[in-house]
């Protein structure tokens, strides 16, 4: 108490009251900080809160039949009762099962093989297939930890098996590309995306915003260059540090944790640059909107956190509502999480994922095309 | 020249009626002007007055509201691209790199305009600076007055037709301002055209000619004794005690305009019969001493933006 005193004596607080009174006038200036101070805060919470659900509903299930039967209709009913998995898909052969799973189309696969119900009346407890994708743990873990419940409990509703004793058949589950549910195996390459995102935003987002800042925009603009060159110009240097921080980290990754690729090192590289160049342009797309760089550092992460959250990295991307899903559409790191998953765990080619390479491409020249229009030529 | 398209032979800036506002608020209003090939030609006005909007339509950073015209033939708003080629323009506040190196800062500026050999090109223009060895330096550690030369060598690198310096040497000291003009007046004896801005009236004597702007409009232009002579002032000089007193009954007077200039005062007024009855009672004071001479470029500039604002009030 005797040191704050001592400090008042001196006109202390009325020094603090005269900054402090400063730093409000300036915030009342800048229109545009005080509005995302409010609307950020709220929007964030709305979508977030709505979206985000650990526990997923209406995985995307295929199934093989390789039988028809009422156990096995009763089976197929009781997987959609649980509102954890719907069937999307009926595949005619297993070649075709595996493909939906691995080019991502479905989270698990089932199938009911031929004989299936005939055995289960001669009490051979024969097996049934489920296998899941697990290169999201989260996702597939809770699915399948209710599966056997369920299915008994449905049977015994349809008076299919008797009400005592254990299941007449197996199930037999299998986590496919990550079958110890390691969830290290999903966290490397979700953090890939993730830092791969943040840096890459901030990187381009103050470009233009520090140009005009430091008063160099002018003489930029006096010159002979027009603003694709600029912009091409600002965004590939950092491709290049973007892609050797990929390097760094997924070199980490396979050396600490001991991630694997499975899949083309050289797929991977080429679509990791193809995302890092998403993110440049959406950062620089923010620095041709900021007007300061303050601005620009908001923008960056009012897009850096729909990315961090709905992408499918923290949570079940299956497990948002459909509108939820669509706006994660529109998000580089939902499709950049979905190609390295993919490539590092299940090995996948470019034909398992052109919907993600175009949507990537896509979105980037959307970025690049609102960049280029947006940048003022003049100083109107 | 390559691709003059119109005006006068010999005429590099050909603008008429150029406008601008900013929210509402006129900055330039109905400017016209024409400027010779190899000329100096200073741009005065107060702070505000729309010097730097009107070079900047001219280099085609703006766009007018309305007004036409060619800066080195090319058009004003449909070939900025061109003359941005040919232009050299030096913002007022320094726009270089502050956090690239001397060097590195002109080879950029070098590359950017297609020039052969950027490195040779800037190891040139800091041999013209004078400061060789001195190109590995951080842009942004260097004095004010440095400063400027620098971004002047690099307008220059780009060998342009036309130079527009907006305020060059605002904030720079007399000795540094000098060799700055001594420059300009090197550079404008090789043909190159120069339109500078500025606050200091030595300056405006050094330019060929000079164009008064204030409240967006250009009042007057000629040489130095053209726009002196132009004014129709009549200017005593007077010197003695009790001058605050007098500063303080004339100004009260409608059309005398009373300046300070050192320990003498300048009083001036179009109206020679009103500012001699008006001093009559004090030539007769022997504490003061009348000399008529002739009138200042500022005494002119001072009148005219008095008269201005009188018509914008």
């Amino acid at each position: 108490m005797s040191a704050l005193a001592r400090l008042g004596g001196n006109g202390f607080w009325r020094r603090v009251g005269a900054m402090i009174l400063k730093e409000f006038l300036q915030l009342r200036r800048d229109r545009i900080t005080l509005a995302t101070m409010v609307t950020v805060p709220l929007t964030q919470l709305v979508l977030f809160g709505y979206a985000i659900n650990t526990t997923p509903r209406d995985l995307p299930t295929a199934v093989l039949l390789q039988e028809h039967s009422d156990v096995g209709r009763s089976i197929l009913a009781a997987l959609e009762n649980t509102r954890y998995f719907k069937i999307t898909q009926l595949p005619r052969d297993a070649a075709d099962l595996d493909h939906l799973l691995a080019s991502g189309k479905v989270l698990f696969a089932v199938e009911i093989p031929a004989g299936f119900e005939r055995a289960v009346r001669r009490g051979e407890k024969p097996a049934l297939l489920v296998a899941a994708d697990a290169t999201d743990p989260v996702a597939a873990g809770s699915a399948l930890g209710a599966l056997g419940g369920v299915i008994q409990t449905a049977l015994i509703h349809d008076r299919l098996i008797p009400e005592s004793g254990g299941l007449p058949f197996e199930i037999r589950t299998h986590a496919r590309y990550n079958p110890a549910a390691s969830t290290q195996l999903n966290i490397v390459p979700g953090l890939l995306g993730t830092i791969l995102t943040l840096t890459m935003l901030i990187f381009t987002a103050l470009s233009v915003t520090r140009e005009s800042e430091r008063g160099t925009l002018e003489s930029l603009l006096a010159m002979p260059i027009t603003p694709l060159e600029i912009m091409l110009g600002k965004i590939t240097p950092y491709v290049l540090i973007g892609f050797l921080q990929a390097a760094l980290i997924l070199g980490a990754g396979v050396l600490l944790f001991g991630v694997p690729v499975v899949g083309s090192l050289i797929l991977l590289a080429f679509l990791t640059t193809l995302f890092i160049a998403t993110n440049l342009a959406a950062g620089y797309t923010f620095s041709t909107l900021a007007q300061n760089q303050l601005q620009a550092i908001q923008m960056a992460m009012m897009f850096f956190l729909p990315n961090l959250l709905l992408s499918g990295f923290m949570f079940p991307f299956a497990g948002m509502p459909q509108w939820a899903q669509w706006v994660s559409e529109f998000l580089p790191l939902t499709h950049y999480i979905r190609i390295v998953r993919a490539i590092m765990l299940k090995g996948s080619t470019l034909a398992d994922l052109q919907l993600d390479t175009l949507a990537l491409f896509g979105l980037m020249l959307i970025a690049m095309a609102i960049a280029v229009t947006r940048f003022r030529r003049t100083l109107d | 020249m390559s691709g003059a398209v119109s005006g006068a032979p010999g005429i590099v800036i050909d603008v008429k009626g150029l406008t601008k506002s900013f929210d509402g608020h006129t900055v330039v209003r109905d400017l016209s002007m024409q400027v010779k090939r190899g000329t100096i030609y200073g741009f005065l006005g107060p702070n505000g007055s729309g010097k730097t909007t009107t070079i900047r339509m001219l280099c085609g950073l703006l766009t007018p509201d309305s007004g036409h015209g060619t800066c080195l033939g090319y058009d004003i708003i449909t070939e900025t691209d061109k003359i941005k080629r040919h232009v050299g323009y030096m913002t007022q506040r320094f726009s270089l790199y502050q956090d690239l190196s001397v060097r590195e800062n002109l080879e950029f500026v070098a590359r950017i305009y297609g020039i052969g050999d950027p490195s040779g090109a800037a190891r040139g223009a800091i041999e013209r600076l004078g400061r060789e060895g001195r190109g590995e330096q951080i842009a942004g550690t260097r004095s004010g007055g440095w400063k400027q030369r620098l971004a002047l060598g690099a307008c220059t690198l780009t060998s342009p037709q036309l130079l527009l310096l907006d305020e060059p040497t605002a904030g720079v000291d007399p000795k540094a301002r000098r060799e700055f003009w001594n420059e300009i007046h090197a550079l404008a004896a090789e043909g190159l055209t120069v339109l500078v801005s500025t606050h200091y009236m030595d300056e405006a004597e050094r330019c060929h000619e000079i164009a008064y702007i204030a409240y967006g409009e250009l009042l007057v232009h000629g040489t130095v004794d053209e726009v002196v002579a132009g004014s129709a002032l009549t200017t005593y000089t007077v010197s003695g005690k009790g001058l605050r007193e007098l500063t303080a009954e004339l100004n009260a007077k409608k059309g005398i305009m009373v300046a300070p200039f050192g320990v003498n005062l300048h009083v001036s007024s179009r109206d020679r019969r009103a500012l001699d009855a008006a001093i009559a009672r004090h030539r007769k004071d022997p504490a003061l001493k009348w000399t008529p001479s002739e009138p200042s470029l500022e005494d002119v500039f001072i009148e005219l933006m008095g008269r201005t604002r009188d018509n914008f009030q």
